[in-house]
């Protein structure tokens, strides 16, 4: 896409945050649409273009009553909000629709009005990894994380820097679920759940929701919030089994969706003042940095640990606490995205002063997709 | 015997070769004869160079540990803590698997230990292909 051509004009989370028990998971898209409309001066009629995952498009704009002309349900996992960014973006520049309404919303917590979890024995996955006794995400996406601390002499320590750190920005943040102070031996010490990982290593798990509403940049000018262009996206998909990365100390889907994202943008990583990464699970960062660019393969254990990533450090990143201390509903990309624009909007709640182009960047399943967004309040 | 709550697999008509090798005793990849990659998991074409010009090979059995983790909850047929592991096969391709004969512990689970399969039957159908310490008696 050709930069500054599409902005955000409206973004919001879900009125609640944590746990809601009196909500279905529909509801939660329409909470946070809401509110996204509201902060645009928008209603759903003003809406012709929906994206979504986890729920199908179709039951949100019933649900919203939308009439759009276009439709999007890009479902990757906790990354498809980044992608679905990109495809409205090109959307936008193509005429396909001109406002559109990204939404997410899940009931991770308390599971009212999902649909049942569960894989095909006759799939891949089925087939060849379910059979060895993986339970979920925790089970499965770290284990990479053992060679790459092999190949790079990386220790459980170098994990719990990014834990203890996102909870230093989480104390800033009054909506972040946890937000006590905590120290690399509590992190070490907790509870084991799949060894090296031990609970304080793994996201929370809780329900909520967000939206976003894009429109042209032109158009964008008469709406009330500061804007937020999009500057670059990126996109793609390597795997859905884990144990197929083509390495496991390095992933493919980050290079491509985060060098395709920097080069459109036609940034340089000095350029970047903010910066989010999906962190499901806390060697998420270390891998995002390192393949992202900003720090050379085996750095990021260093970088983090000299502090470069916290408060005062010159690559702030997951400043809303991240999936490790804000929330993690399921599909965490929203949030990134969300907390991206407060900081470009000057009001996240630990701002970093002057920010003006921030990356979030998303992983869906285990290493299986990504997307990754650069955005800017630079007016064009 | 495989704890018989384990998971079972449902083989394809692409993945039967796959576990009609594993009943009989044979770990079955599958080999490119247009550019020679030896792959895994199955499919009837090359992942390298889409080729349909593809054969079955019967892969040594010999591997080395990759990455793992040790889950520390029980599952449906596993008991706490057992180790899901990635192998590195001989010839190339990784695989999912558990690691037998073995304490679950991280003394004991070294990356890039020396490992060759063994096959454990899980129902009539299904026998899954685990792997072991090189040298280590049953």
């Amino acid at each position: 896409m050709t930069p500054n051509t599409v902005a955000i004009v409206g973004a919001a989370e879900t009125t609640e945050m944590g746990r809601i028990p009196d909500a279905a998971q529909i509801q939660l898209h329409a909470d946070a649409a809401l509110n996204a409309l509201a902060d645009a001066g928008l209603t759903a009629a003003d809406i012709d273009g929906i994206a979504t995952a986890g729920e199908s498009p179709t039951n949100l704009a019933h649900y919203l009553g939308i009439v759009p002309t276009w439709v999007d349900g890009t479902a990757v996992g906790g990354c498809s909000f980044m992608l679905h960014v990109r495809h409205a973006a090109a959307a936008i520049n193509e005429g396909l629709a001109s406002t559109i309404l990204i939404t997410h919303g899940e009931s991770g917590r308390s599971r009212v009005g999902t649909g049942r979890w569960g894989m095909s024995m006759a799939s891949l996955n089925g087939q060849f990894e379910l059979p060895y006794g993986p339970m979920g995400p925790p089970t499965l996406f770290t284990i990479p994380w053992l060679r790459y601390a092999k190949t790079y002499g990386a220790t459980s320590e170098d994990l719990a820097n990014v834990a203890v750190i996102q909870r230093e920005w989480a104390g800033r943040n009054p909506r972040a679920s946890f937000r006590d102070p905590l120290t690399v031996d509590e992190v070490l010490e907790a509870r084991m759940i799949a060894w090296p990982f031990t609970k304080l290593l793994c996201c929370l798990v809780t329900d909520g929701g967000g939206a976003l509403v894009l429109t042209s940049a032109d158009r964008a000018r008469d709406f009330p919030r500061p804007l937020v262009y999009v500057l670059g996206t990126g996109e793609s998909v390597e795997t859905p089994m884990v144990s197929q990365m083509e390495d496991f100390t390095t992933s493919r889907a980050f290079r491509v969706a985060g060098s395709r994202a920097f080069a459109e943008a036609g940034i340089t990583h000095a350029d970047v003042d903010h910066v989010m990464i999906y962190d499901a699970f806390a060697h998420l960062p270390i891998f995002g940095l390192e393949d992202l660019g900003f720090v050379g393969r085996g750095e990021a254990p260093a970088f983090i640990r000299e502090r470069r990533t916290a408060i005062g450090g010159d690559l702030p990143l997951n400043t809303n606490g991240g999936g490790l201390s804000y929330m993690h509903s399921g599909m965490y990309g929203m949030y990134a995205l969300q907390e991206s624009v407060r900081q470009l909007r000057g009001t996240a709640p630990a701002q970093v002063e002057g920010a003006e182009i921030s990356v979030a960047h998303g992983v869906g399943g285990m290493f299986a997709a990504s997307g990754t967004v650069v955005l800017s309040n630079r007016a064009p | 015997m495989a704890d018989p709550r384990r998971p079972v697999p449902e083989p394809t008509p692409e993945t039967a070769h796959f576990w009609e090798g594993t009943r009989a005793g044979e770990l079955r990849l599958q080999r490119c004869a247009a550019c020679a990659t030896t792959y895994f998991p199955p499919r009837p074409f090359c992942p390298a160079c889409s080729s349909r010009d593809v054969e079955v090979v019967v892969a040594s059995g010999r591997a080395t540990l990759y990455s793992y983790v040790i889950h520390h909850r029980d599952a449906p047929g596993f008991t706490a803590p057992y180790a899901i592991a990635v192998v590195e096969l001989a010839e190339g391709p990784r695989m999912m698997s558990n690691i037998v004969d073995c304490p679950q512990t991280p003394e004991a689970l070294e990356l890039d230990m020396e490992l060759e399969v063994t096959f454990d039957p899980l129902t009539d159908e299904i026998t899954l292909p685990l792997f072991r310490p090189v040298g280590v008696a049953r």
